[in-house]
């Protein structure tokens, strides 16, 4: 990607003249993430003329894409050559972009045996604050050359600057698939999740709600076939645990419905990472566990500092994830050091500010 | 004051300000004693630092920080010493702090399949201590017997399996450890998330440049019930690279996929008597691991793509011993070089895999060139190149020449849309072949990011973005008659 591209230029022009009036843009993608993190301010800024897969070779388990292609297309395009994006993506609604992707940094039910956003980005071009086009990382497995940017930028919700392109490493998609149900309470689903978890098992997604846990495995097929015959639990239809997954991932499920209802009328929905192991949090509310015990999603009106409070207890942190008071802070508080950081980092990225104010923190 | 008295007073205040905070035995400044310190694993550069600090608790790292801080010193953090870029090189007016003593396992959790060691832990220790829960730390650098996690961390190490099993960077959860200043600070977490930016994944890989590092907690994981290796031969360079893409577009990840021209070849085996197809313009290694089923589905598949592909020879290991057997030329490539020359400079970039014979055409161009031999290993799978020019350093002309083979192979691998550096890392060693890969806009980008997180420029400076002056050489590394340290490691 070079500054010669009439749509790249554009931005960079759009950029100069936000700088000179001191005026923040708030980075437009394809909008289907912006109850996610703080309310965007701003002027739009659309960069969704940056369009199009630059470059895709299958047997380089490598694709470079620009920020404005929808991530349908990009997932179509990897399907029809038999690969995939392992991470699961979550697509809130139809016309989500892979730059809003990128920034989100959000996977889905496969997060705790596939890898996050993060651990497939090889690299990336940046717009910054100054509006120069920079360059991180590259098209290769194995990239040692200077810091790694490229990374940091997944889950930044756009404070460093416009991810112009990425370039992410993708993988076939696995030859066979099955899911199991169990009839669990959450105590002894969570201790049977990691009891498994310690053995090589196929297992590549999780979900506990209501007092059933199902198991999605997935591999080579006679690995699939061996852990089906030692787990035992009851088989899961493969059309409708398809339909289920999909919905656990795009957060249509009933779950979710029944979570984005409740916003409505005054709960919220948080999203609290915690290290597996962590216990079962005694909170009122609904609670779904994914990623072996890793992500715990409640349904709650219970005040802020309390969820806080009880995720930093376990070693995790907890995200409101949804919900229509946000004075709380998308984002859980962080230590003083790290605090600093986060603003020295945003000024080195984006010493005007320009980008995204408010969105991850509300002063970054 | 001329350099050299101005050193010894900044040596003495060091040192006053140091014996302050460390018991007398954990600081080292004569001469004698830091001479064991002078250069890494790339033994071209040698540097004495002005002292060596060796904490032997985290209050003490954070006072040798501090004390550092205030007298403005630059600190270079020192793990085993076997980076191969010269990243633990000592500063002329620093000190360096070897944090070899930071060597206990924390904790092995099998119930989260995670370990926390101190950063001085060797990365061989954390699978043999994990090893009795079924488990181990995947990221296995050739070097592993002897590298530390530390030094993992900074270079962001990979091995011959991260194809499958991803890089340190994939299998690193959380790292504590200390700013310039010496404030303590914690990146990542045991959950996978954390809130915020992502700092861990710019902390690893960035060679001690943005903080020091004295404790990490590494993900393991359950130890597959089996590994086979096939060996293949081809009778030319091109059908092994198209062999290697064809396995991929099969939709097989091997657990290990490497390749040795025959050059190379002939040199192990004389080394190792592995049974290497001596006949063989390449040879590729290709590893299967798993359940018992599925090594025997995964290794009949590569089986009949690597025929497909034309392979003239094909052995499938018998047992662990002979797929040992297979590894352990691919793994002794650099010690079975020094045996075939004086000297040998390793080169170290990644390309996309279907430029390989683009490259090692290039390559063969380049030997006619400059004049001298270049024997190759490859981690195929993910692209990363290891060329090892033979030269004899104490022809000057040739040495020259070396260097010039060196960049040009750099700059070659950047053209054909890779990098200079796949894992052994820019240190001192591919200062110049940043500028060719990153422009100034990208370079004072890193160096602001540097800044956010070292404000004073005190850690590790001068390692791996270049100001615009050091734009000038090429990046090599260079091993002169054997004086590597380690000589006995396997490497790459």
């Amino acid at each position: 990607m070079t500054a010669t591209d009439p749509a790249l230029q554009a931005l960079i022009d759009r950029i100069g003249q936000a700088r000179a009036a001191r005026t923040p843009l708030a980075i437009r993608g394809g909008s289907t993430k912006d109850f996610y993190g703080g309310t965007p301010s701003g002027e739009a800024f659309d960069v969704t003329a940056l369009k199009g897969i630059s470059s895709y070779e299958p047997s380089e388990l490598v694709v470079t894409v620009r920020c404005g292609t929808p991530l349908e297309e990009l997932e179509r395009t990897l399907a029809e050559q038999g690969q995939c994006l392992p991470f699961e993506p979550p697509r809130f609604k139809p016309g989500g972009t892979v730059g809003g992707m990128v920034a989100a940094g959000l996977a889905g039910p496969s997060r705790a045996a596939a890898g996050g956003v993060r651990d497939y980005v090889l690299g990336a071009t940046l717009l910054n604050g100054r509006g120069e086009v920079l360059s991180f990382g590259g098209q290769v497995m194995k990239n040692v050359a200077g810091y790694d940017v490229s990374r940091l930028l997944a889950g930044s919700l756009g404070v460093l600057g416009v991810i112009c392109e990425v370039s992410l490493k993708v993988l076939p998609l696995q030859p066979a698939t099955t899911t199991l149900r169990f009839e669990l309470d959450q105590p002894t689903a969570l201790k049977t999740l990691h009891g498994w978890a310690a053995q090589p098992l196929p297992i590549n997604a999780s979900a506990w709600w209501d007092g059933m846990l199902v198991v999605r495995l997935r591999g080579a097929r006679a690995a699939v076939d061996a852990a089906c015959a030692k787990l035992g639990g009851e088989h899961v239809d493969d059309a409708l645990a398809t339909t289920f997954w999909q919905g656990l991932r795009d957060h249509q499920d009933e779950f979710f419905v029944g979570a984005q209802k409740a916003v409505t009328h005054g709960a919220s929905l948080w999203r609290l990472s915690l290290p597996a192991i962590a216990p079962p949090l005694p909170l009122s509310g609904e609670q779904l566990v994914e990623w072996s015990g890793a992500q715990r999603w409640i349904c709650t009106s219970t005040p802020a500092a309390q969820l806080r409070d009880a995720a930093a207890r376990v070693g995790g942190h907890a995200t409101l994830f949804m919900a229509q008071d946000k004075s709380a802070g998308t984002f859980a508080p962080l230590a003083a050091p790290l605090d600093r950081l986060h603003r020295e980092l945003k000024a080195a990225f984006d010493p005007d500010r320009i980008f995204n104010p408010g969105r991850l923190y509300p002063d970054l | 004051m001329n350099a050299p008295d101005e050193r010894a007073a900044r040596q003495r205040a060091a040192v006053a300000e140091l014996s302050a905070v460390l018991p007398a035995h954990a600081l080292l400044w004569q001469r004698e004693d830091t001479v064991p310190y002078e250069c890494d694993g790339l033994t071209a550069y040698r540097q004495l630092p002005l002292a060596v600090a060796l904490p032997e608790n985290d209050a003490q790292v954070a006072a040798v920080l501090q004390a550092c801080h205030r007298l403005q010193v630059p600190v270079v953090a020192r793990g085993a010493g076997t980076g191969l870029s010269g990243g633990a090189l000592p500063h002329e007016l620093g000190v360096t702090l070897s944090l070899a003593k930071f060597n206990k396992i924390l904790s092995i959790d099998p119930l989260s399949q995670t370990a926390i060691v101190q950063c001085g832990v060797r990365n061989l220790a954390i699978s043999e201590a994990a090893a009795p829960h079924g488990l181990y730390y995947a990221p296995d650098p050739s070097s592993q017997i002897a590298c530390t996690i530390g030094g993992n961390v900074a270079e962001n190490s990979g091995g011959v399996h991260c194809l499958k099993y991803g890089l340190t960077l994939h299998n690193v959860l959380r790292v504590k450890g200390f700013l310039a200043d010496g404030t303590p600070v914690e990146f990542g977490s045991a959950a996978l998330d954390v809130p915020g930016l992502d700092c861990l994944s710019v902390m690893i890989g960035s060679e001690g440049m943005l903080a020091v590092v004295t404790e990490v907690t590494v993900r393991l994981i359950p130890k597959p019930q089996l590994a086979r290796c096939i060996m293949a031969s081809f009778d030319d360079i091109q059908s092994a690279g198209n062999a290697v893409a064809a396995i991929i577009a099969a939709g097989i990840i091997p657990a290990g996929l490497e390749m040795m021209d025959k050059p190379m070849t002939a040199a192990v085996e004389d080394f190792v008597h592995a049974g290497y197809d001596l006949n063989a313009a390449a040879i590729l290694l290709c590893e299967s691991d798993g359940t018992p089923e599925e090594v025997a589905e995964e290794i009949q598949r590569m089986l009949d793509v690597l025929t497909g592909c034309g392979a003239t020879r094909l052995e499938v290991s018998r047992d662990e011993a002979q797929r040992l057997k297979f590894w352990s030329g691919r793994k002794n490539a650099f010690p079975a070089s020094g045996r075939i020359s004086p000297d040998y400079m390793c080169m170290d970039s990644t390309i996309p895999r279907k430029r390989l014979a683009d490259i090692l055409t290039a390559i063969g161009e380049m030997e006619v060139k400059h004049g001298l031999r270049c024997v190759n290993v490859f981690h195929a799978g993910d692209g990363n190149l290891h060329p090892l020019i033979l030269f004899d350093a104490n022809d000057e002309d040739q040495l020259h020449r070396a260097e010039a083979f060196g960049a040009d192979i750099l700059e070659t691998s950047v053209r054909l849309g890779g990098t200079i550096t796949g894992e052994h890392g820019v240190g001192v060693e591919k200062l110049g072949s940043m500028c060719v890969q990153f422009s100034d806009a990208e370079r004072a980008q890193m160096l602001a990011l540097k800044a956010a997180f070292d404000p004073q420029g005190l850690l590790n400076p001068g390692k791996v973005i270049p100001t615009l002056q050091r734009c000038a050489e090429g990046g090599k590394m260079t091993v002169r008659r054997g004086l590597l340290p380690f000589a006995e490691l396997e490497r790459f």
